[in-house]
């Protein structure tokens, strides 16, 4: 077991080495620099612009700028905002409490909802229910997430005038308001967000959910748990939804990424001031260390959720377990 | 040994939802090169008499945008302009993704692992992420480059699965036998290995058309993928965007476009993704 993790582990960080290389030099492959563009709406000295291009680092071989990077990102900095001029960490760190919000709950609500969802359609195989949640799923997943956030956003918000439809806080509420009405301000303007990204995350975990859960009761001990006896309830929900659920688990790694990409529609849309919103500003203001720190956090993210999902997959299913 | 590819699509059209997808496919691949020849120009429309931002009425079914365009003919405009993008970056990926896949799993030992360890590293970046950091660079991105850059980070998956294919066939007798007749590694892969690949490929394929659908809609959205005036669905939404108050239906008919053909896409594929596991089983 602790060589199989070791293993584990340090595939993990090769995987995490591999991904900021391929970051670093895909960035990289553009023309010019992250400066070469600023002289664009003002012209700017030659002279002024060198000194920038040094203060960045931007004048050395490539090969050195590569190893700088690395040596630093490595320790946690990501060099400077081209646009805010401020450490990248602090900036991720500013944004990061609201991402977190909204992509845990989105990720709790999609695997909840998905996971029951799917075991109640399998649970009435092929009958209408199954299938009209089963074309529902898809045309969720076939959904657009920027484009239900706008309808949402039309309707719900400018229509029907019921929730807020951009930023994080009412910027009337008063600073020392009582902490209910701050909680309640803050889930009013979550409510949008988190319903648009359930809604596109939802479908793909019913259809696993769906299929994992019909193999389970396929299962000799669901025959064995009848033979003895056992109420169809507790069959059910008991012994087939628990084994169903090991493989949303794996499901975990393939998700994050989903997510990621999601946030960076959904946020964007309302205004939600997280690190997805905060990639497409940068991308907008091709702020390049900015962009490139978001990225890597996403990687890291994205690798540890794998990694998270074997252990948890491991230590629920003692068949997969290594000797 | 090749795949016999009538009886994998009679048997997708078996399932209903395999009939509905394709036929859904059939008509907006129909609309999409139809339409736009009956359908008034949306590039020389800017100055008609009936304004910007009309509902829609009998002569504009989906309504006006803010240029007084027709929203339905730039519908009809975007969906040639989202296929073709899609279609055309699916083929190149699927292609790469079979090559590198077949390369890999064929030759195995260190090709193998530092392929496969790079394809790891590679998909620890969302696909959104990879396309963010090649297309912020560029002002103005030429449509071939786009569908350049959205081929090329959409093969990753494809190479992984082909590879998990050649190693399950790699044994077989029938290429074994292939081997002992003489048959060089390029033949082997080309010809005995890649056919056989066919199922899976095809079924990647149809997904990988709606995943690109949805990615370069959401790129057109953010403003960096299909530039305007060229018209696609996602920078339609875009423009709807602004007028979101005044004229839902801009952003709305392009949405549901891409909602149906995804949708179509999606039945279609899973139809076509039983068929082949039943094939091969």
């Amino acid at each position: 077991m602790a060589r199989w993790l070791a293993r584990r582990l340090l595939l993990a960080a090769l995987t995490v080495a591999i991904a900021i290389t391929l970051a670093f030099f895909l960035m990289r492959l553009a023309p010019g620099d992250p400066l070469s563009r600023l002289g664009d709406e003002r012209p700017m000295p030659a002279a002024e612009l060198a000194g920038l291009r040094a203060r960045y680092g931007l004048d050395q071989p490539l090969l050195s700028q590569y190893a700088t990077f690395v040596v630093a990102a490595t320790g946690g900095d990501f060099g400077r905002s081209i646009h805010y001029g401020r450490p990248v960490r602090e900036i991720i760190l500013d944004r990061l409490p609201a991402s977190v919000l909204l992509g845990g709950g989105a990720l709790l609500l999609t695997m909840l909802g998905g996971a029951l969802l799917g075991a109640m359609q399998a649970l009435r195989r092929d009958s209408p229910l199954d299938r009209t949640a089963g074309v529902v799923s898809l045309a969720a997943y076939a959904t657009p997430s920027f484009w239900l956030g706008l309808v949402l956003a039309w309707l719900v918000g400018i229509e029907w005038r019921l929730l807020p439809v951009g930023g994080f806080r009412d910027p009337l509420l008063a600073p020392d308001a009582p902490w209910m009405t701050q909680v309640v301000d803050l889930l009013r303007h979550l409510a949008l967000p988190l319903l648009t990204l359930t809604v596109v995350s939802i479908g793909a975990v019913m259809r696993y959910q769906r299929t994992a859960m019909l193999e389970a009761l396929a299962q000799p001990f669901v025959a064995a748990a009848r033979a003895r006896g056992l109420s169809e309830r507790r069959i059910r929900w008991r012994h087939a939804l628990r084994t169903s659920l090991f493989p949303i688990v794996t499901l975990l790694g393939l998700w994050l990424p989903v997510l990621a990409a999601g946030s960076v529609f959904v946020e964007s849309v309302f205004a939600w001031p997280g690190l997805g919103s905060l990639a497409a500003e940068a991308v907008g203001t091709r702020d390049y260390p900015l962009l490139m720190g978001v990225t890597l956090l996403v990687a890291v993210l994205v690798v540890l959720g794998g990694l998270l999902a074997d252990l948890a997959y491991a230590a629920l299913d003692p068949r997969v377990r290594p000797a | 040994m090749t795949a016999p590819a009538p009886s994998l699509l009679r048997r997708t059209m078996r399932v209903a939802n395999g009939r509905a997808g394709a036929v859904a496919l059939v008509v907006i691949a129909l609309f999409a090169l139809a339409a736009p020849l009956a359908l008034p120009d949306p590039a020389t429309q800017f100055d008609i008499v009936d304004g910007a931002l009309r509902p829609p009425s009998a002569i504009h079914p989906f309504g006006t945008d803010h240029l007084s365009r027709d929203v339905l003919s730039r519908v009809a405009n975007g969906a040639r302009i989202s296929l073709a993008v899609a279609v055309i970056a699916v083929a190149l990926s699927i292609t790469l993704g079979a090559v590198v896949g077949l390369v890999a799993g064929f030759f195995g030992g260190v090709t193998d692992t530092i392929v496969m360890r790079v394809v790891d590293g590679a998909m620890a970046i969302p696909r959104l992420f990879l396309l963010l950091l090649l297309v912020a660079a560029w002002d103005r991105l030429p449509l071939a480059a786009l569908i350049l850059v959205i081929g090329a980070t959409g093969w990753l998956g494809t190479s992984r699965l082909v590879r998990a294919e050649v190693l399950r066939l790699r044994e077989a007798e029938f290429v074994r036998s292939a081997q002992a007749l003489g048959a060089g590694a390029r033949r082997v892969m080309f010809r005995h290995l890649l056919p056989n690949t066919i199922g899976p490929l095809a079924v990647a394929a149809m997904l990988g058309v709606g995943d690109v659908i949805l990615l370069e809609a959401g790129l057109s959205f953010l403003g960096l993928g299909v530039r305007p005036p060229t018209p696609s669905w996602g920078g339609m939404i875009l423009e709807g965007k602004d007028v979101l108050q005044a004229a839902p239906w801009v952003s709305l008919f392009p949405g549901l476009a891409i909602v149906a053909t995804v949708l179509a896409i999606n039945l279609f594929g899973e139809a076509l993704h039983r068929a082949a596991e039943s094939r091969s089983s």
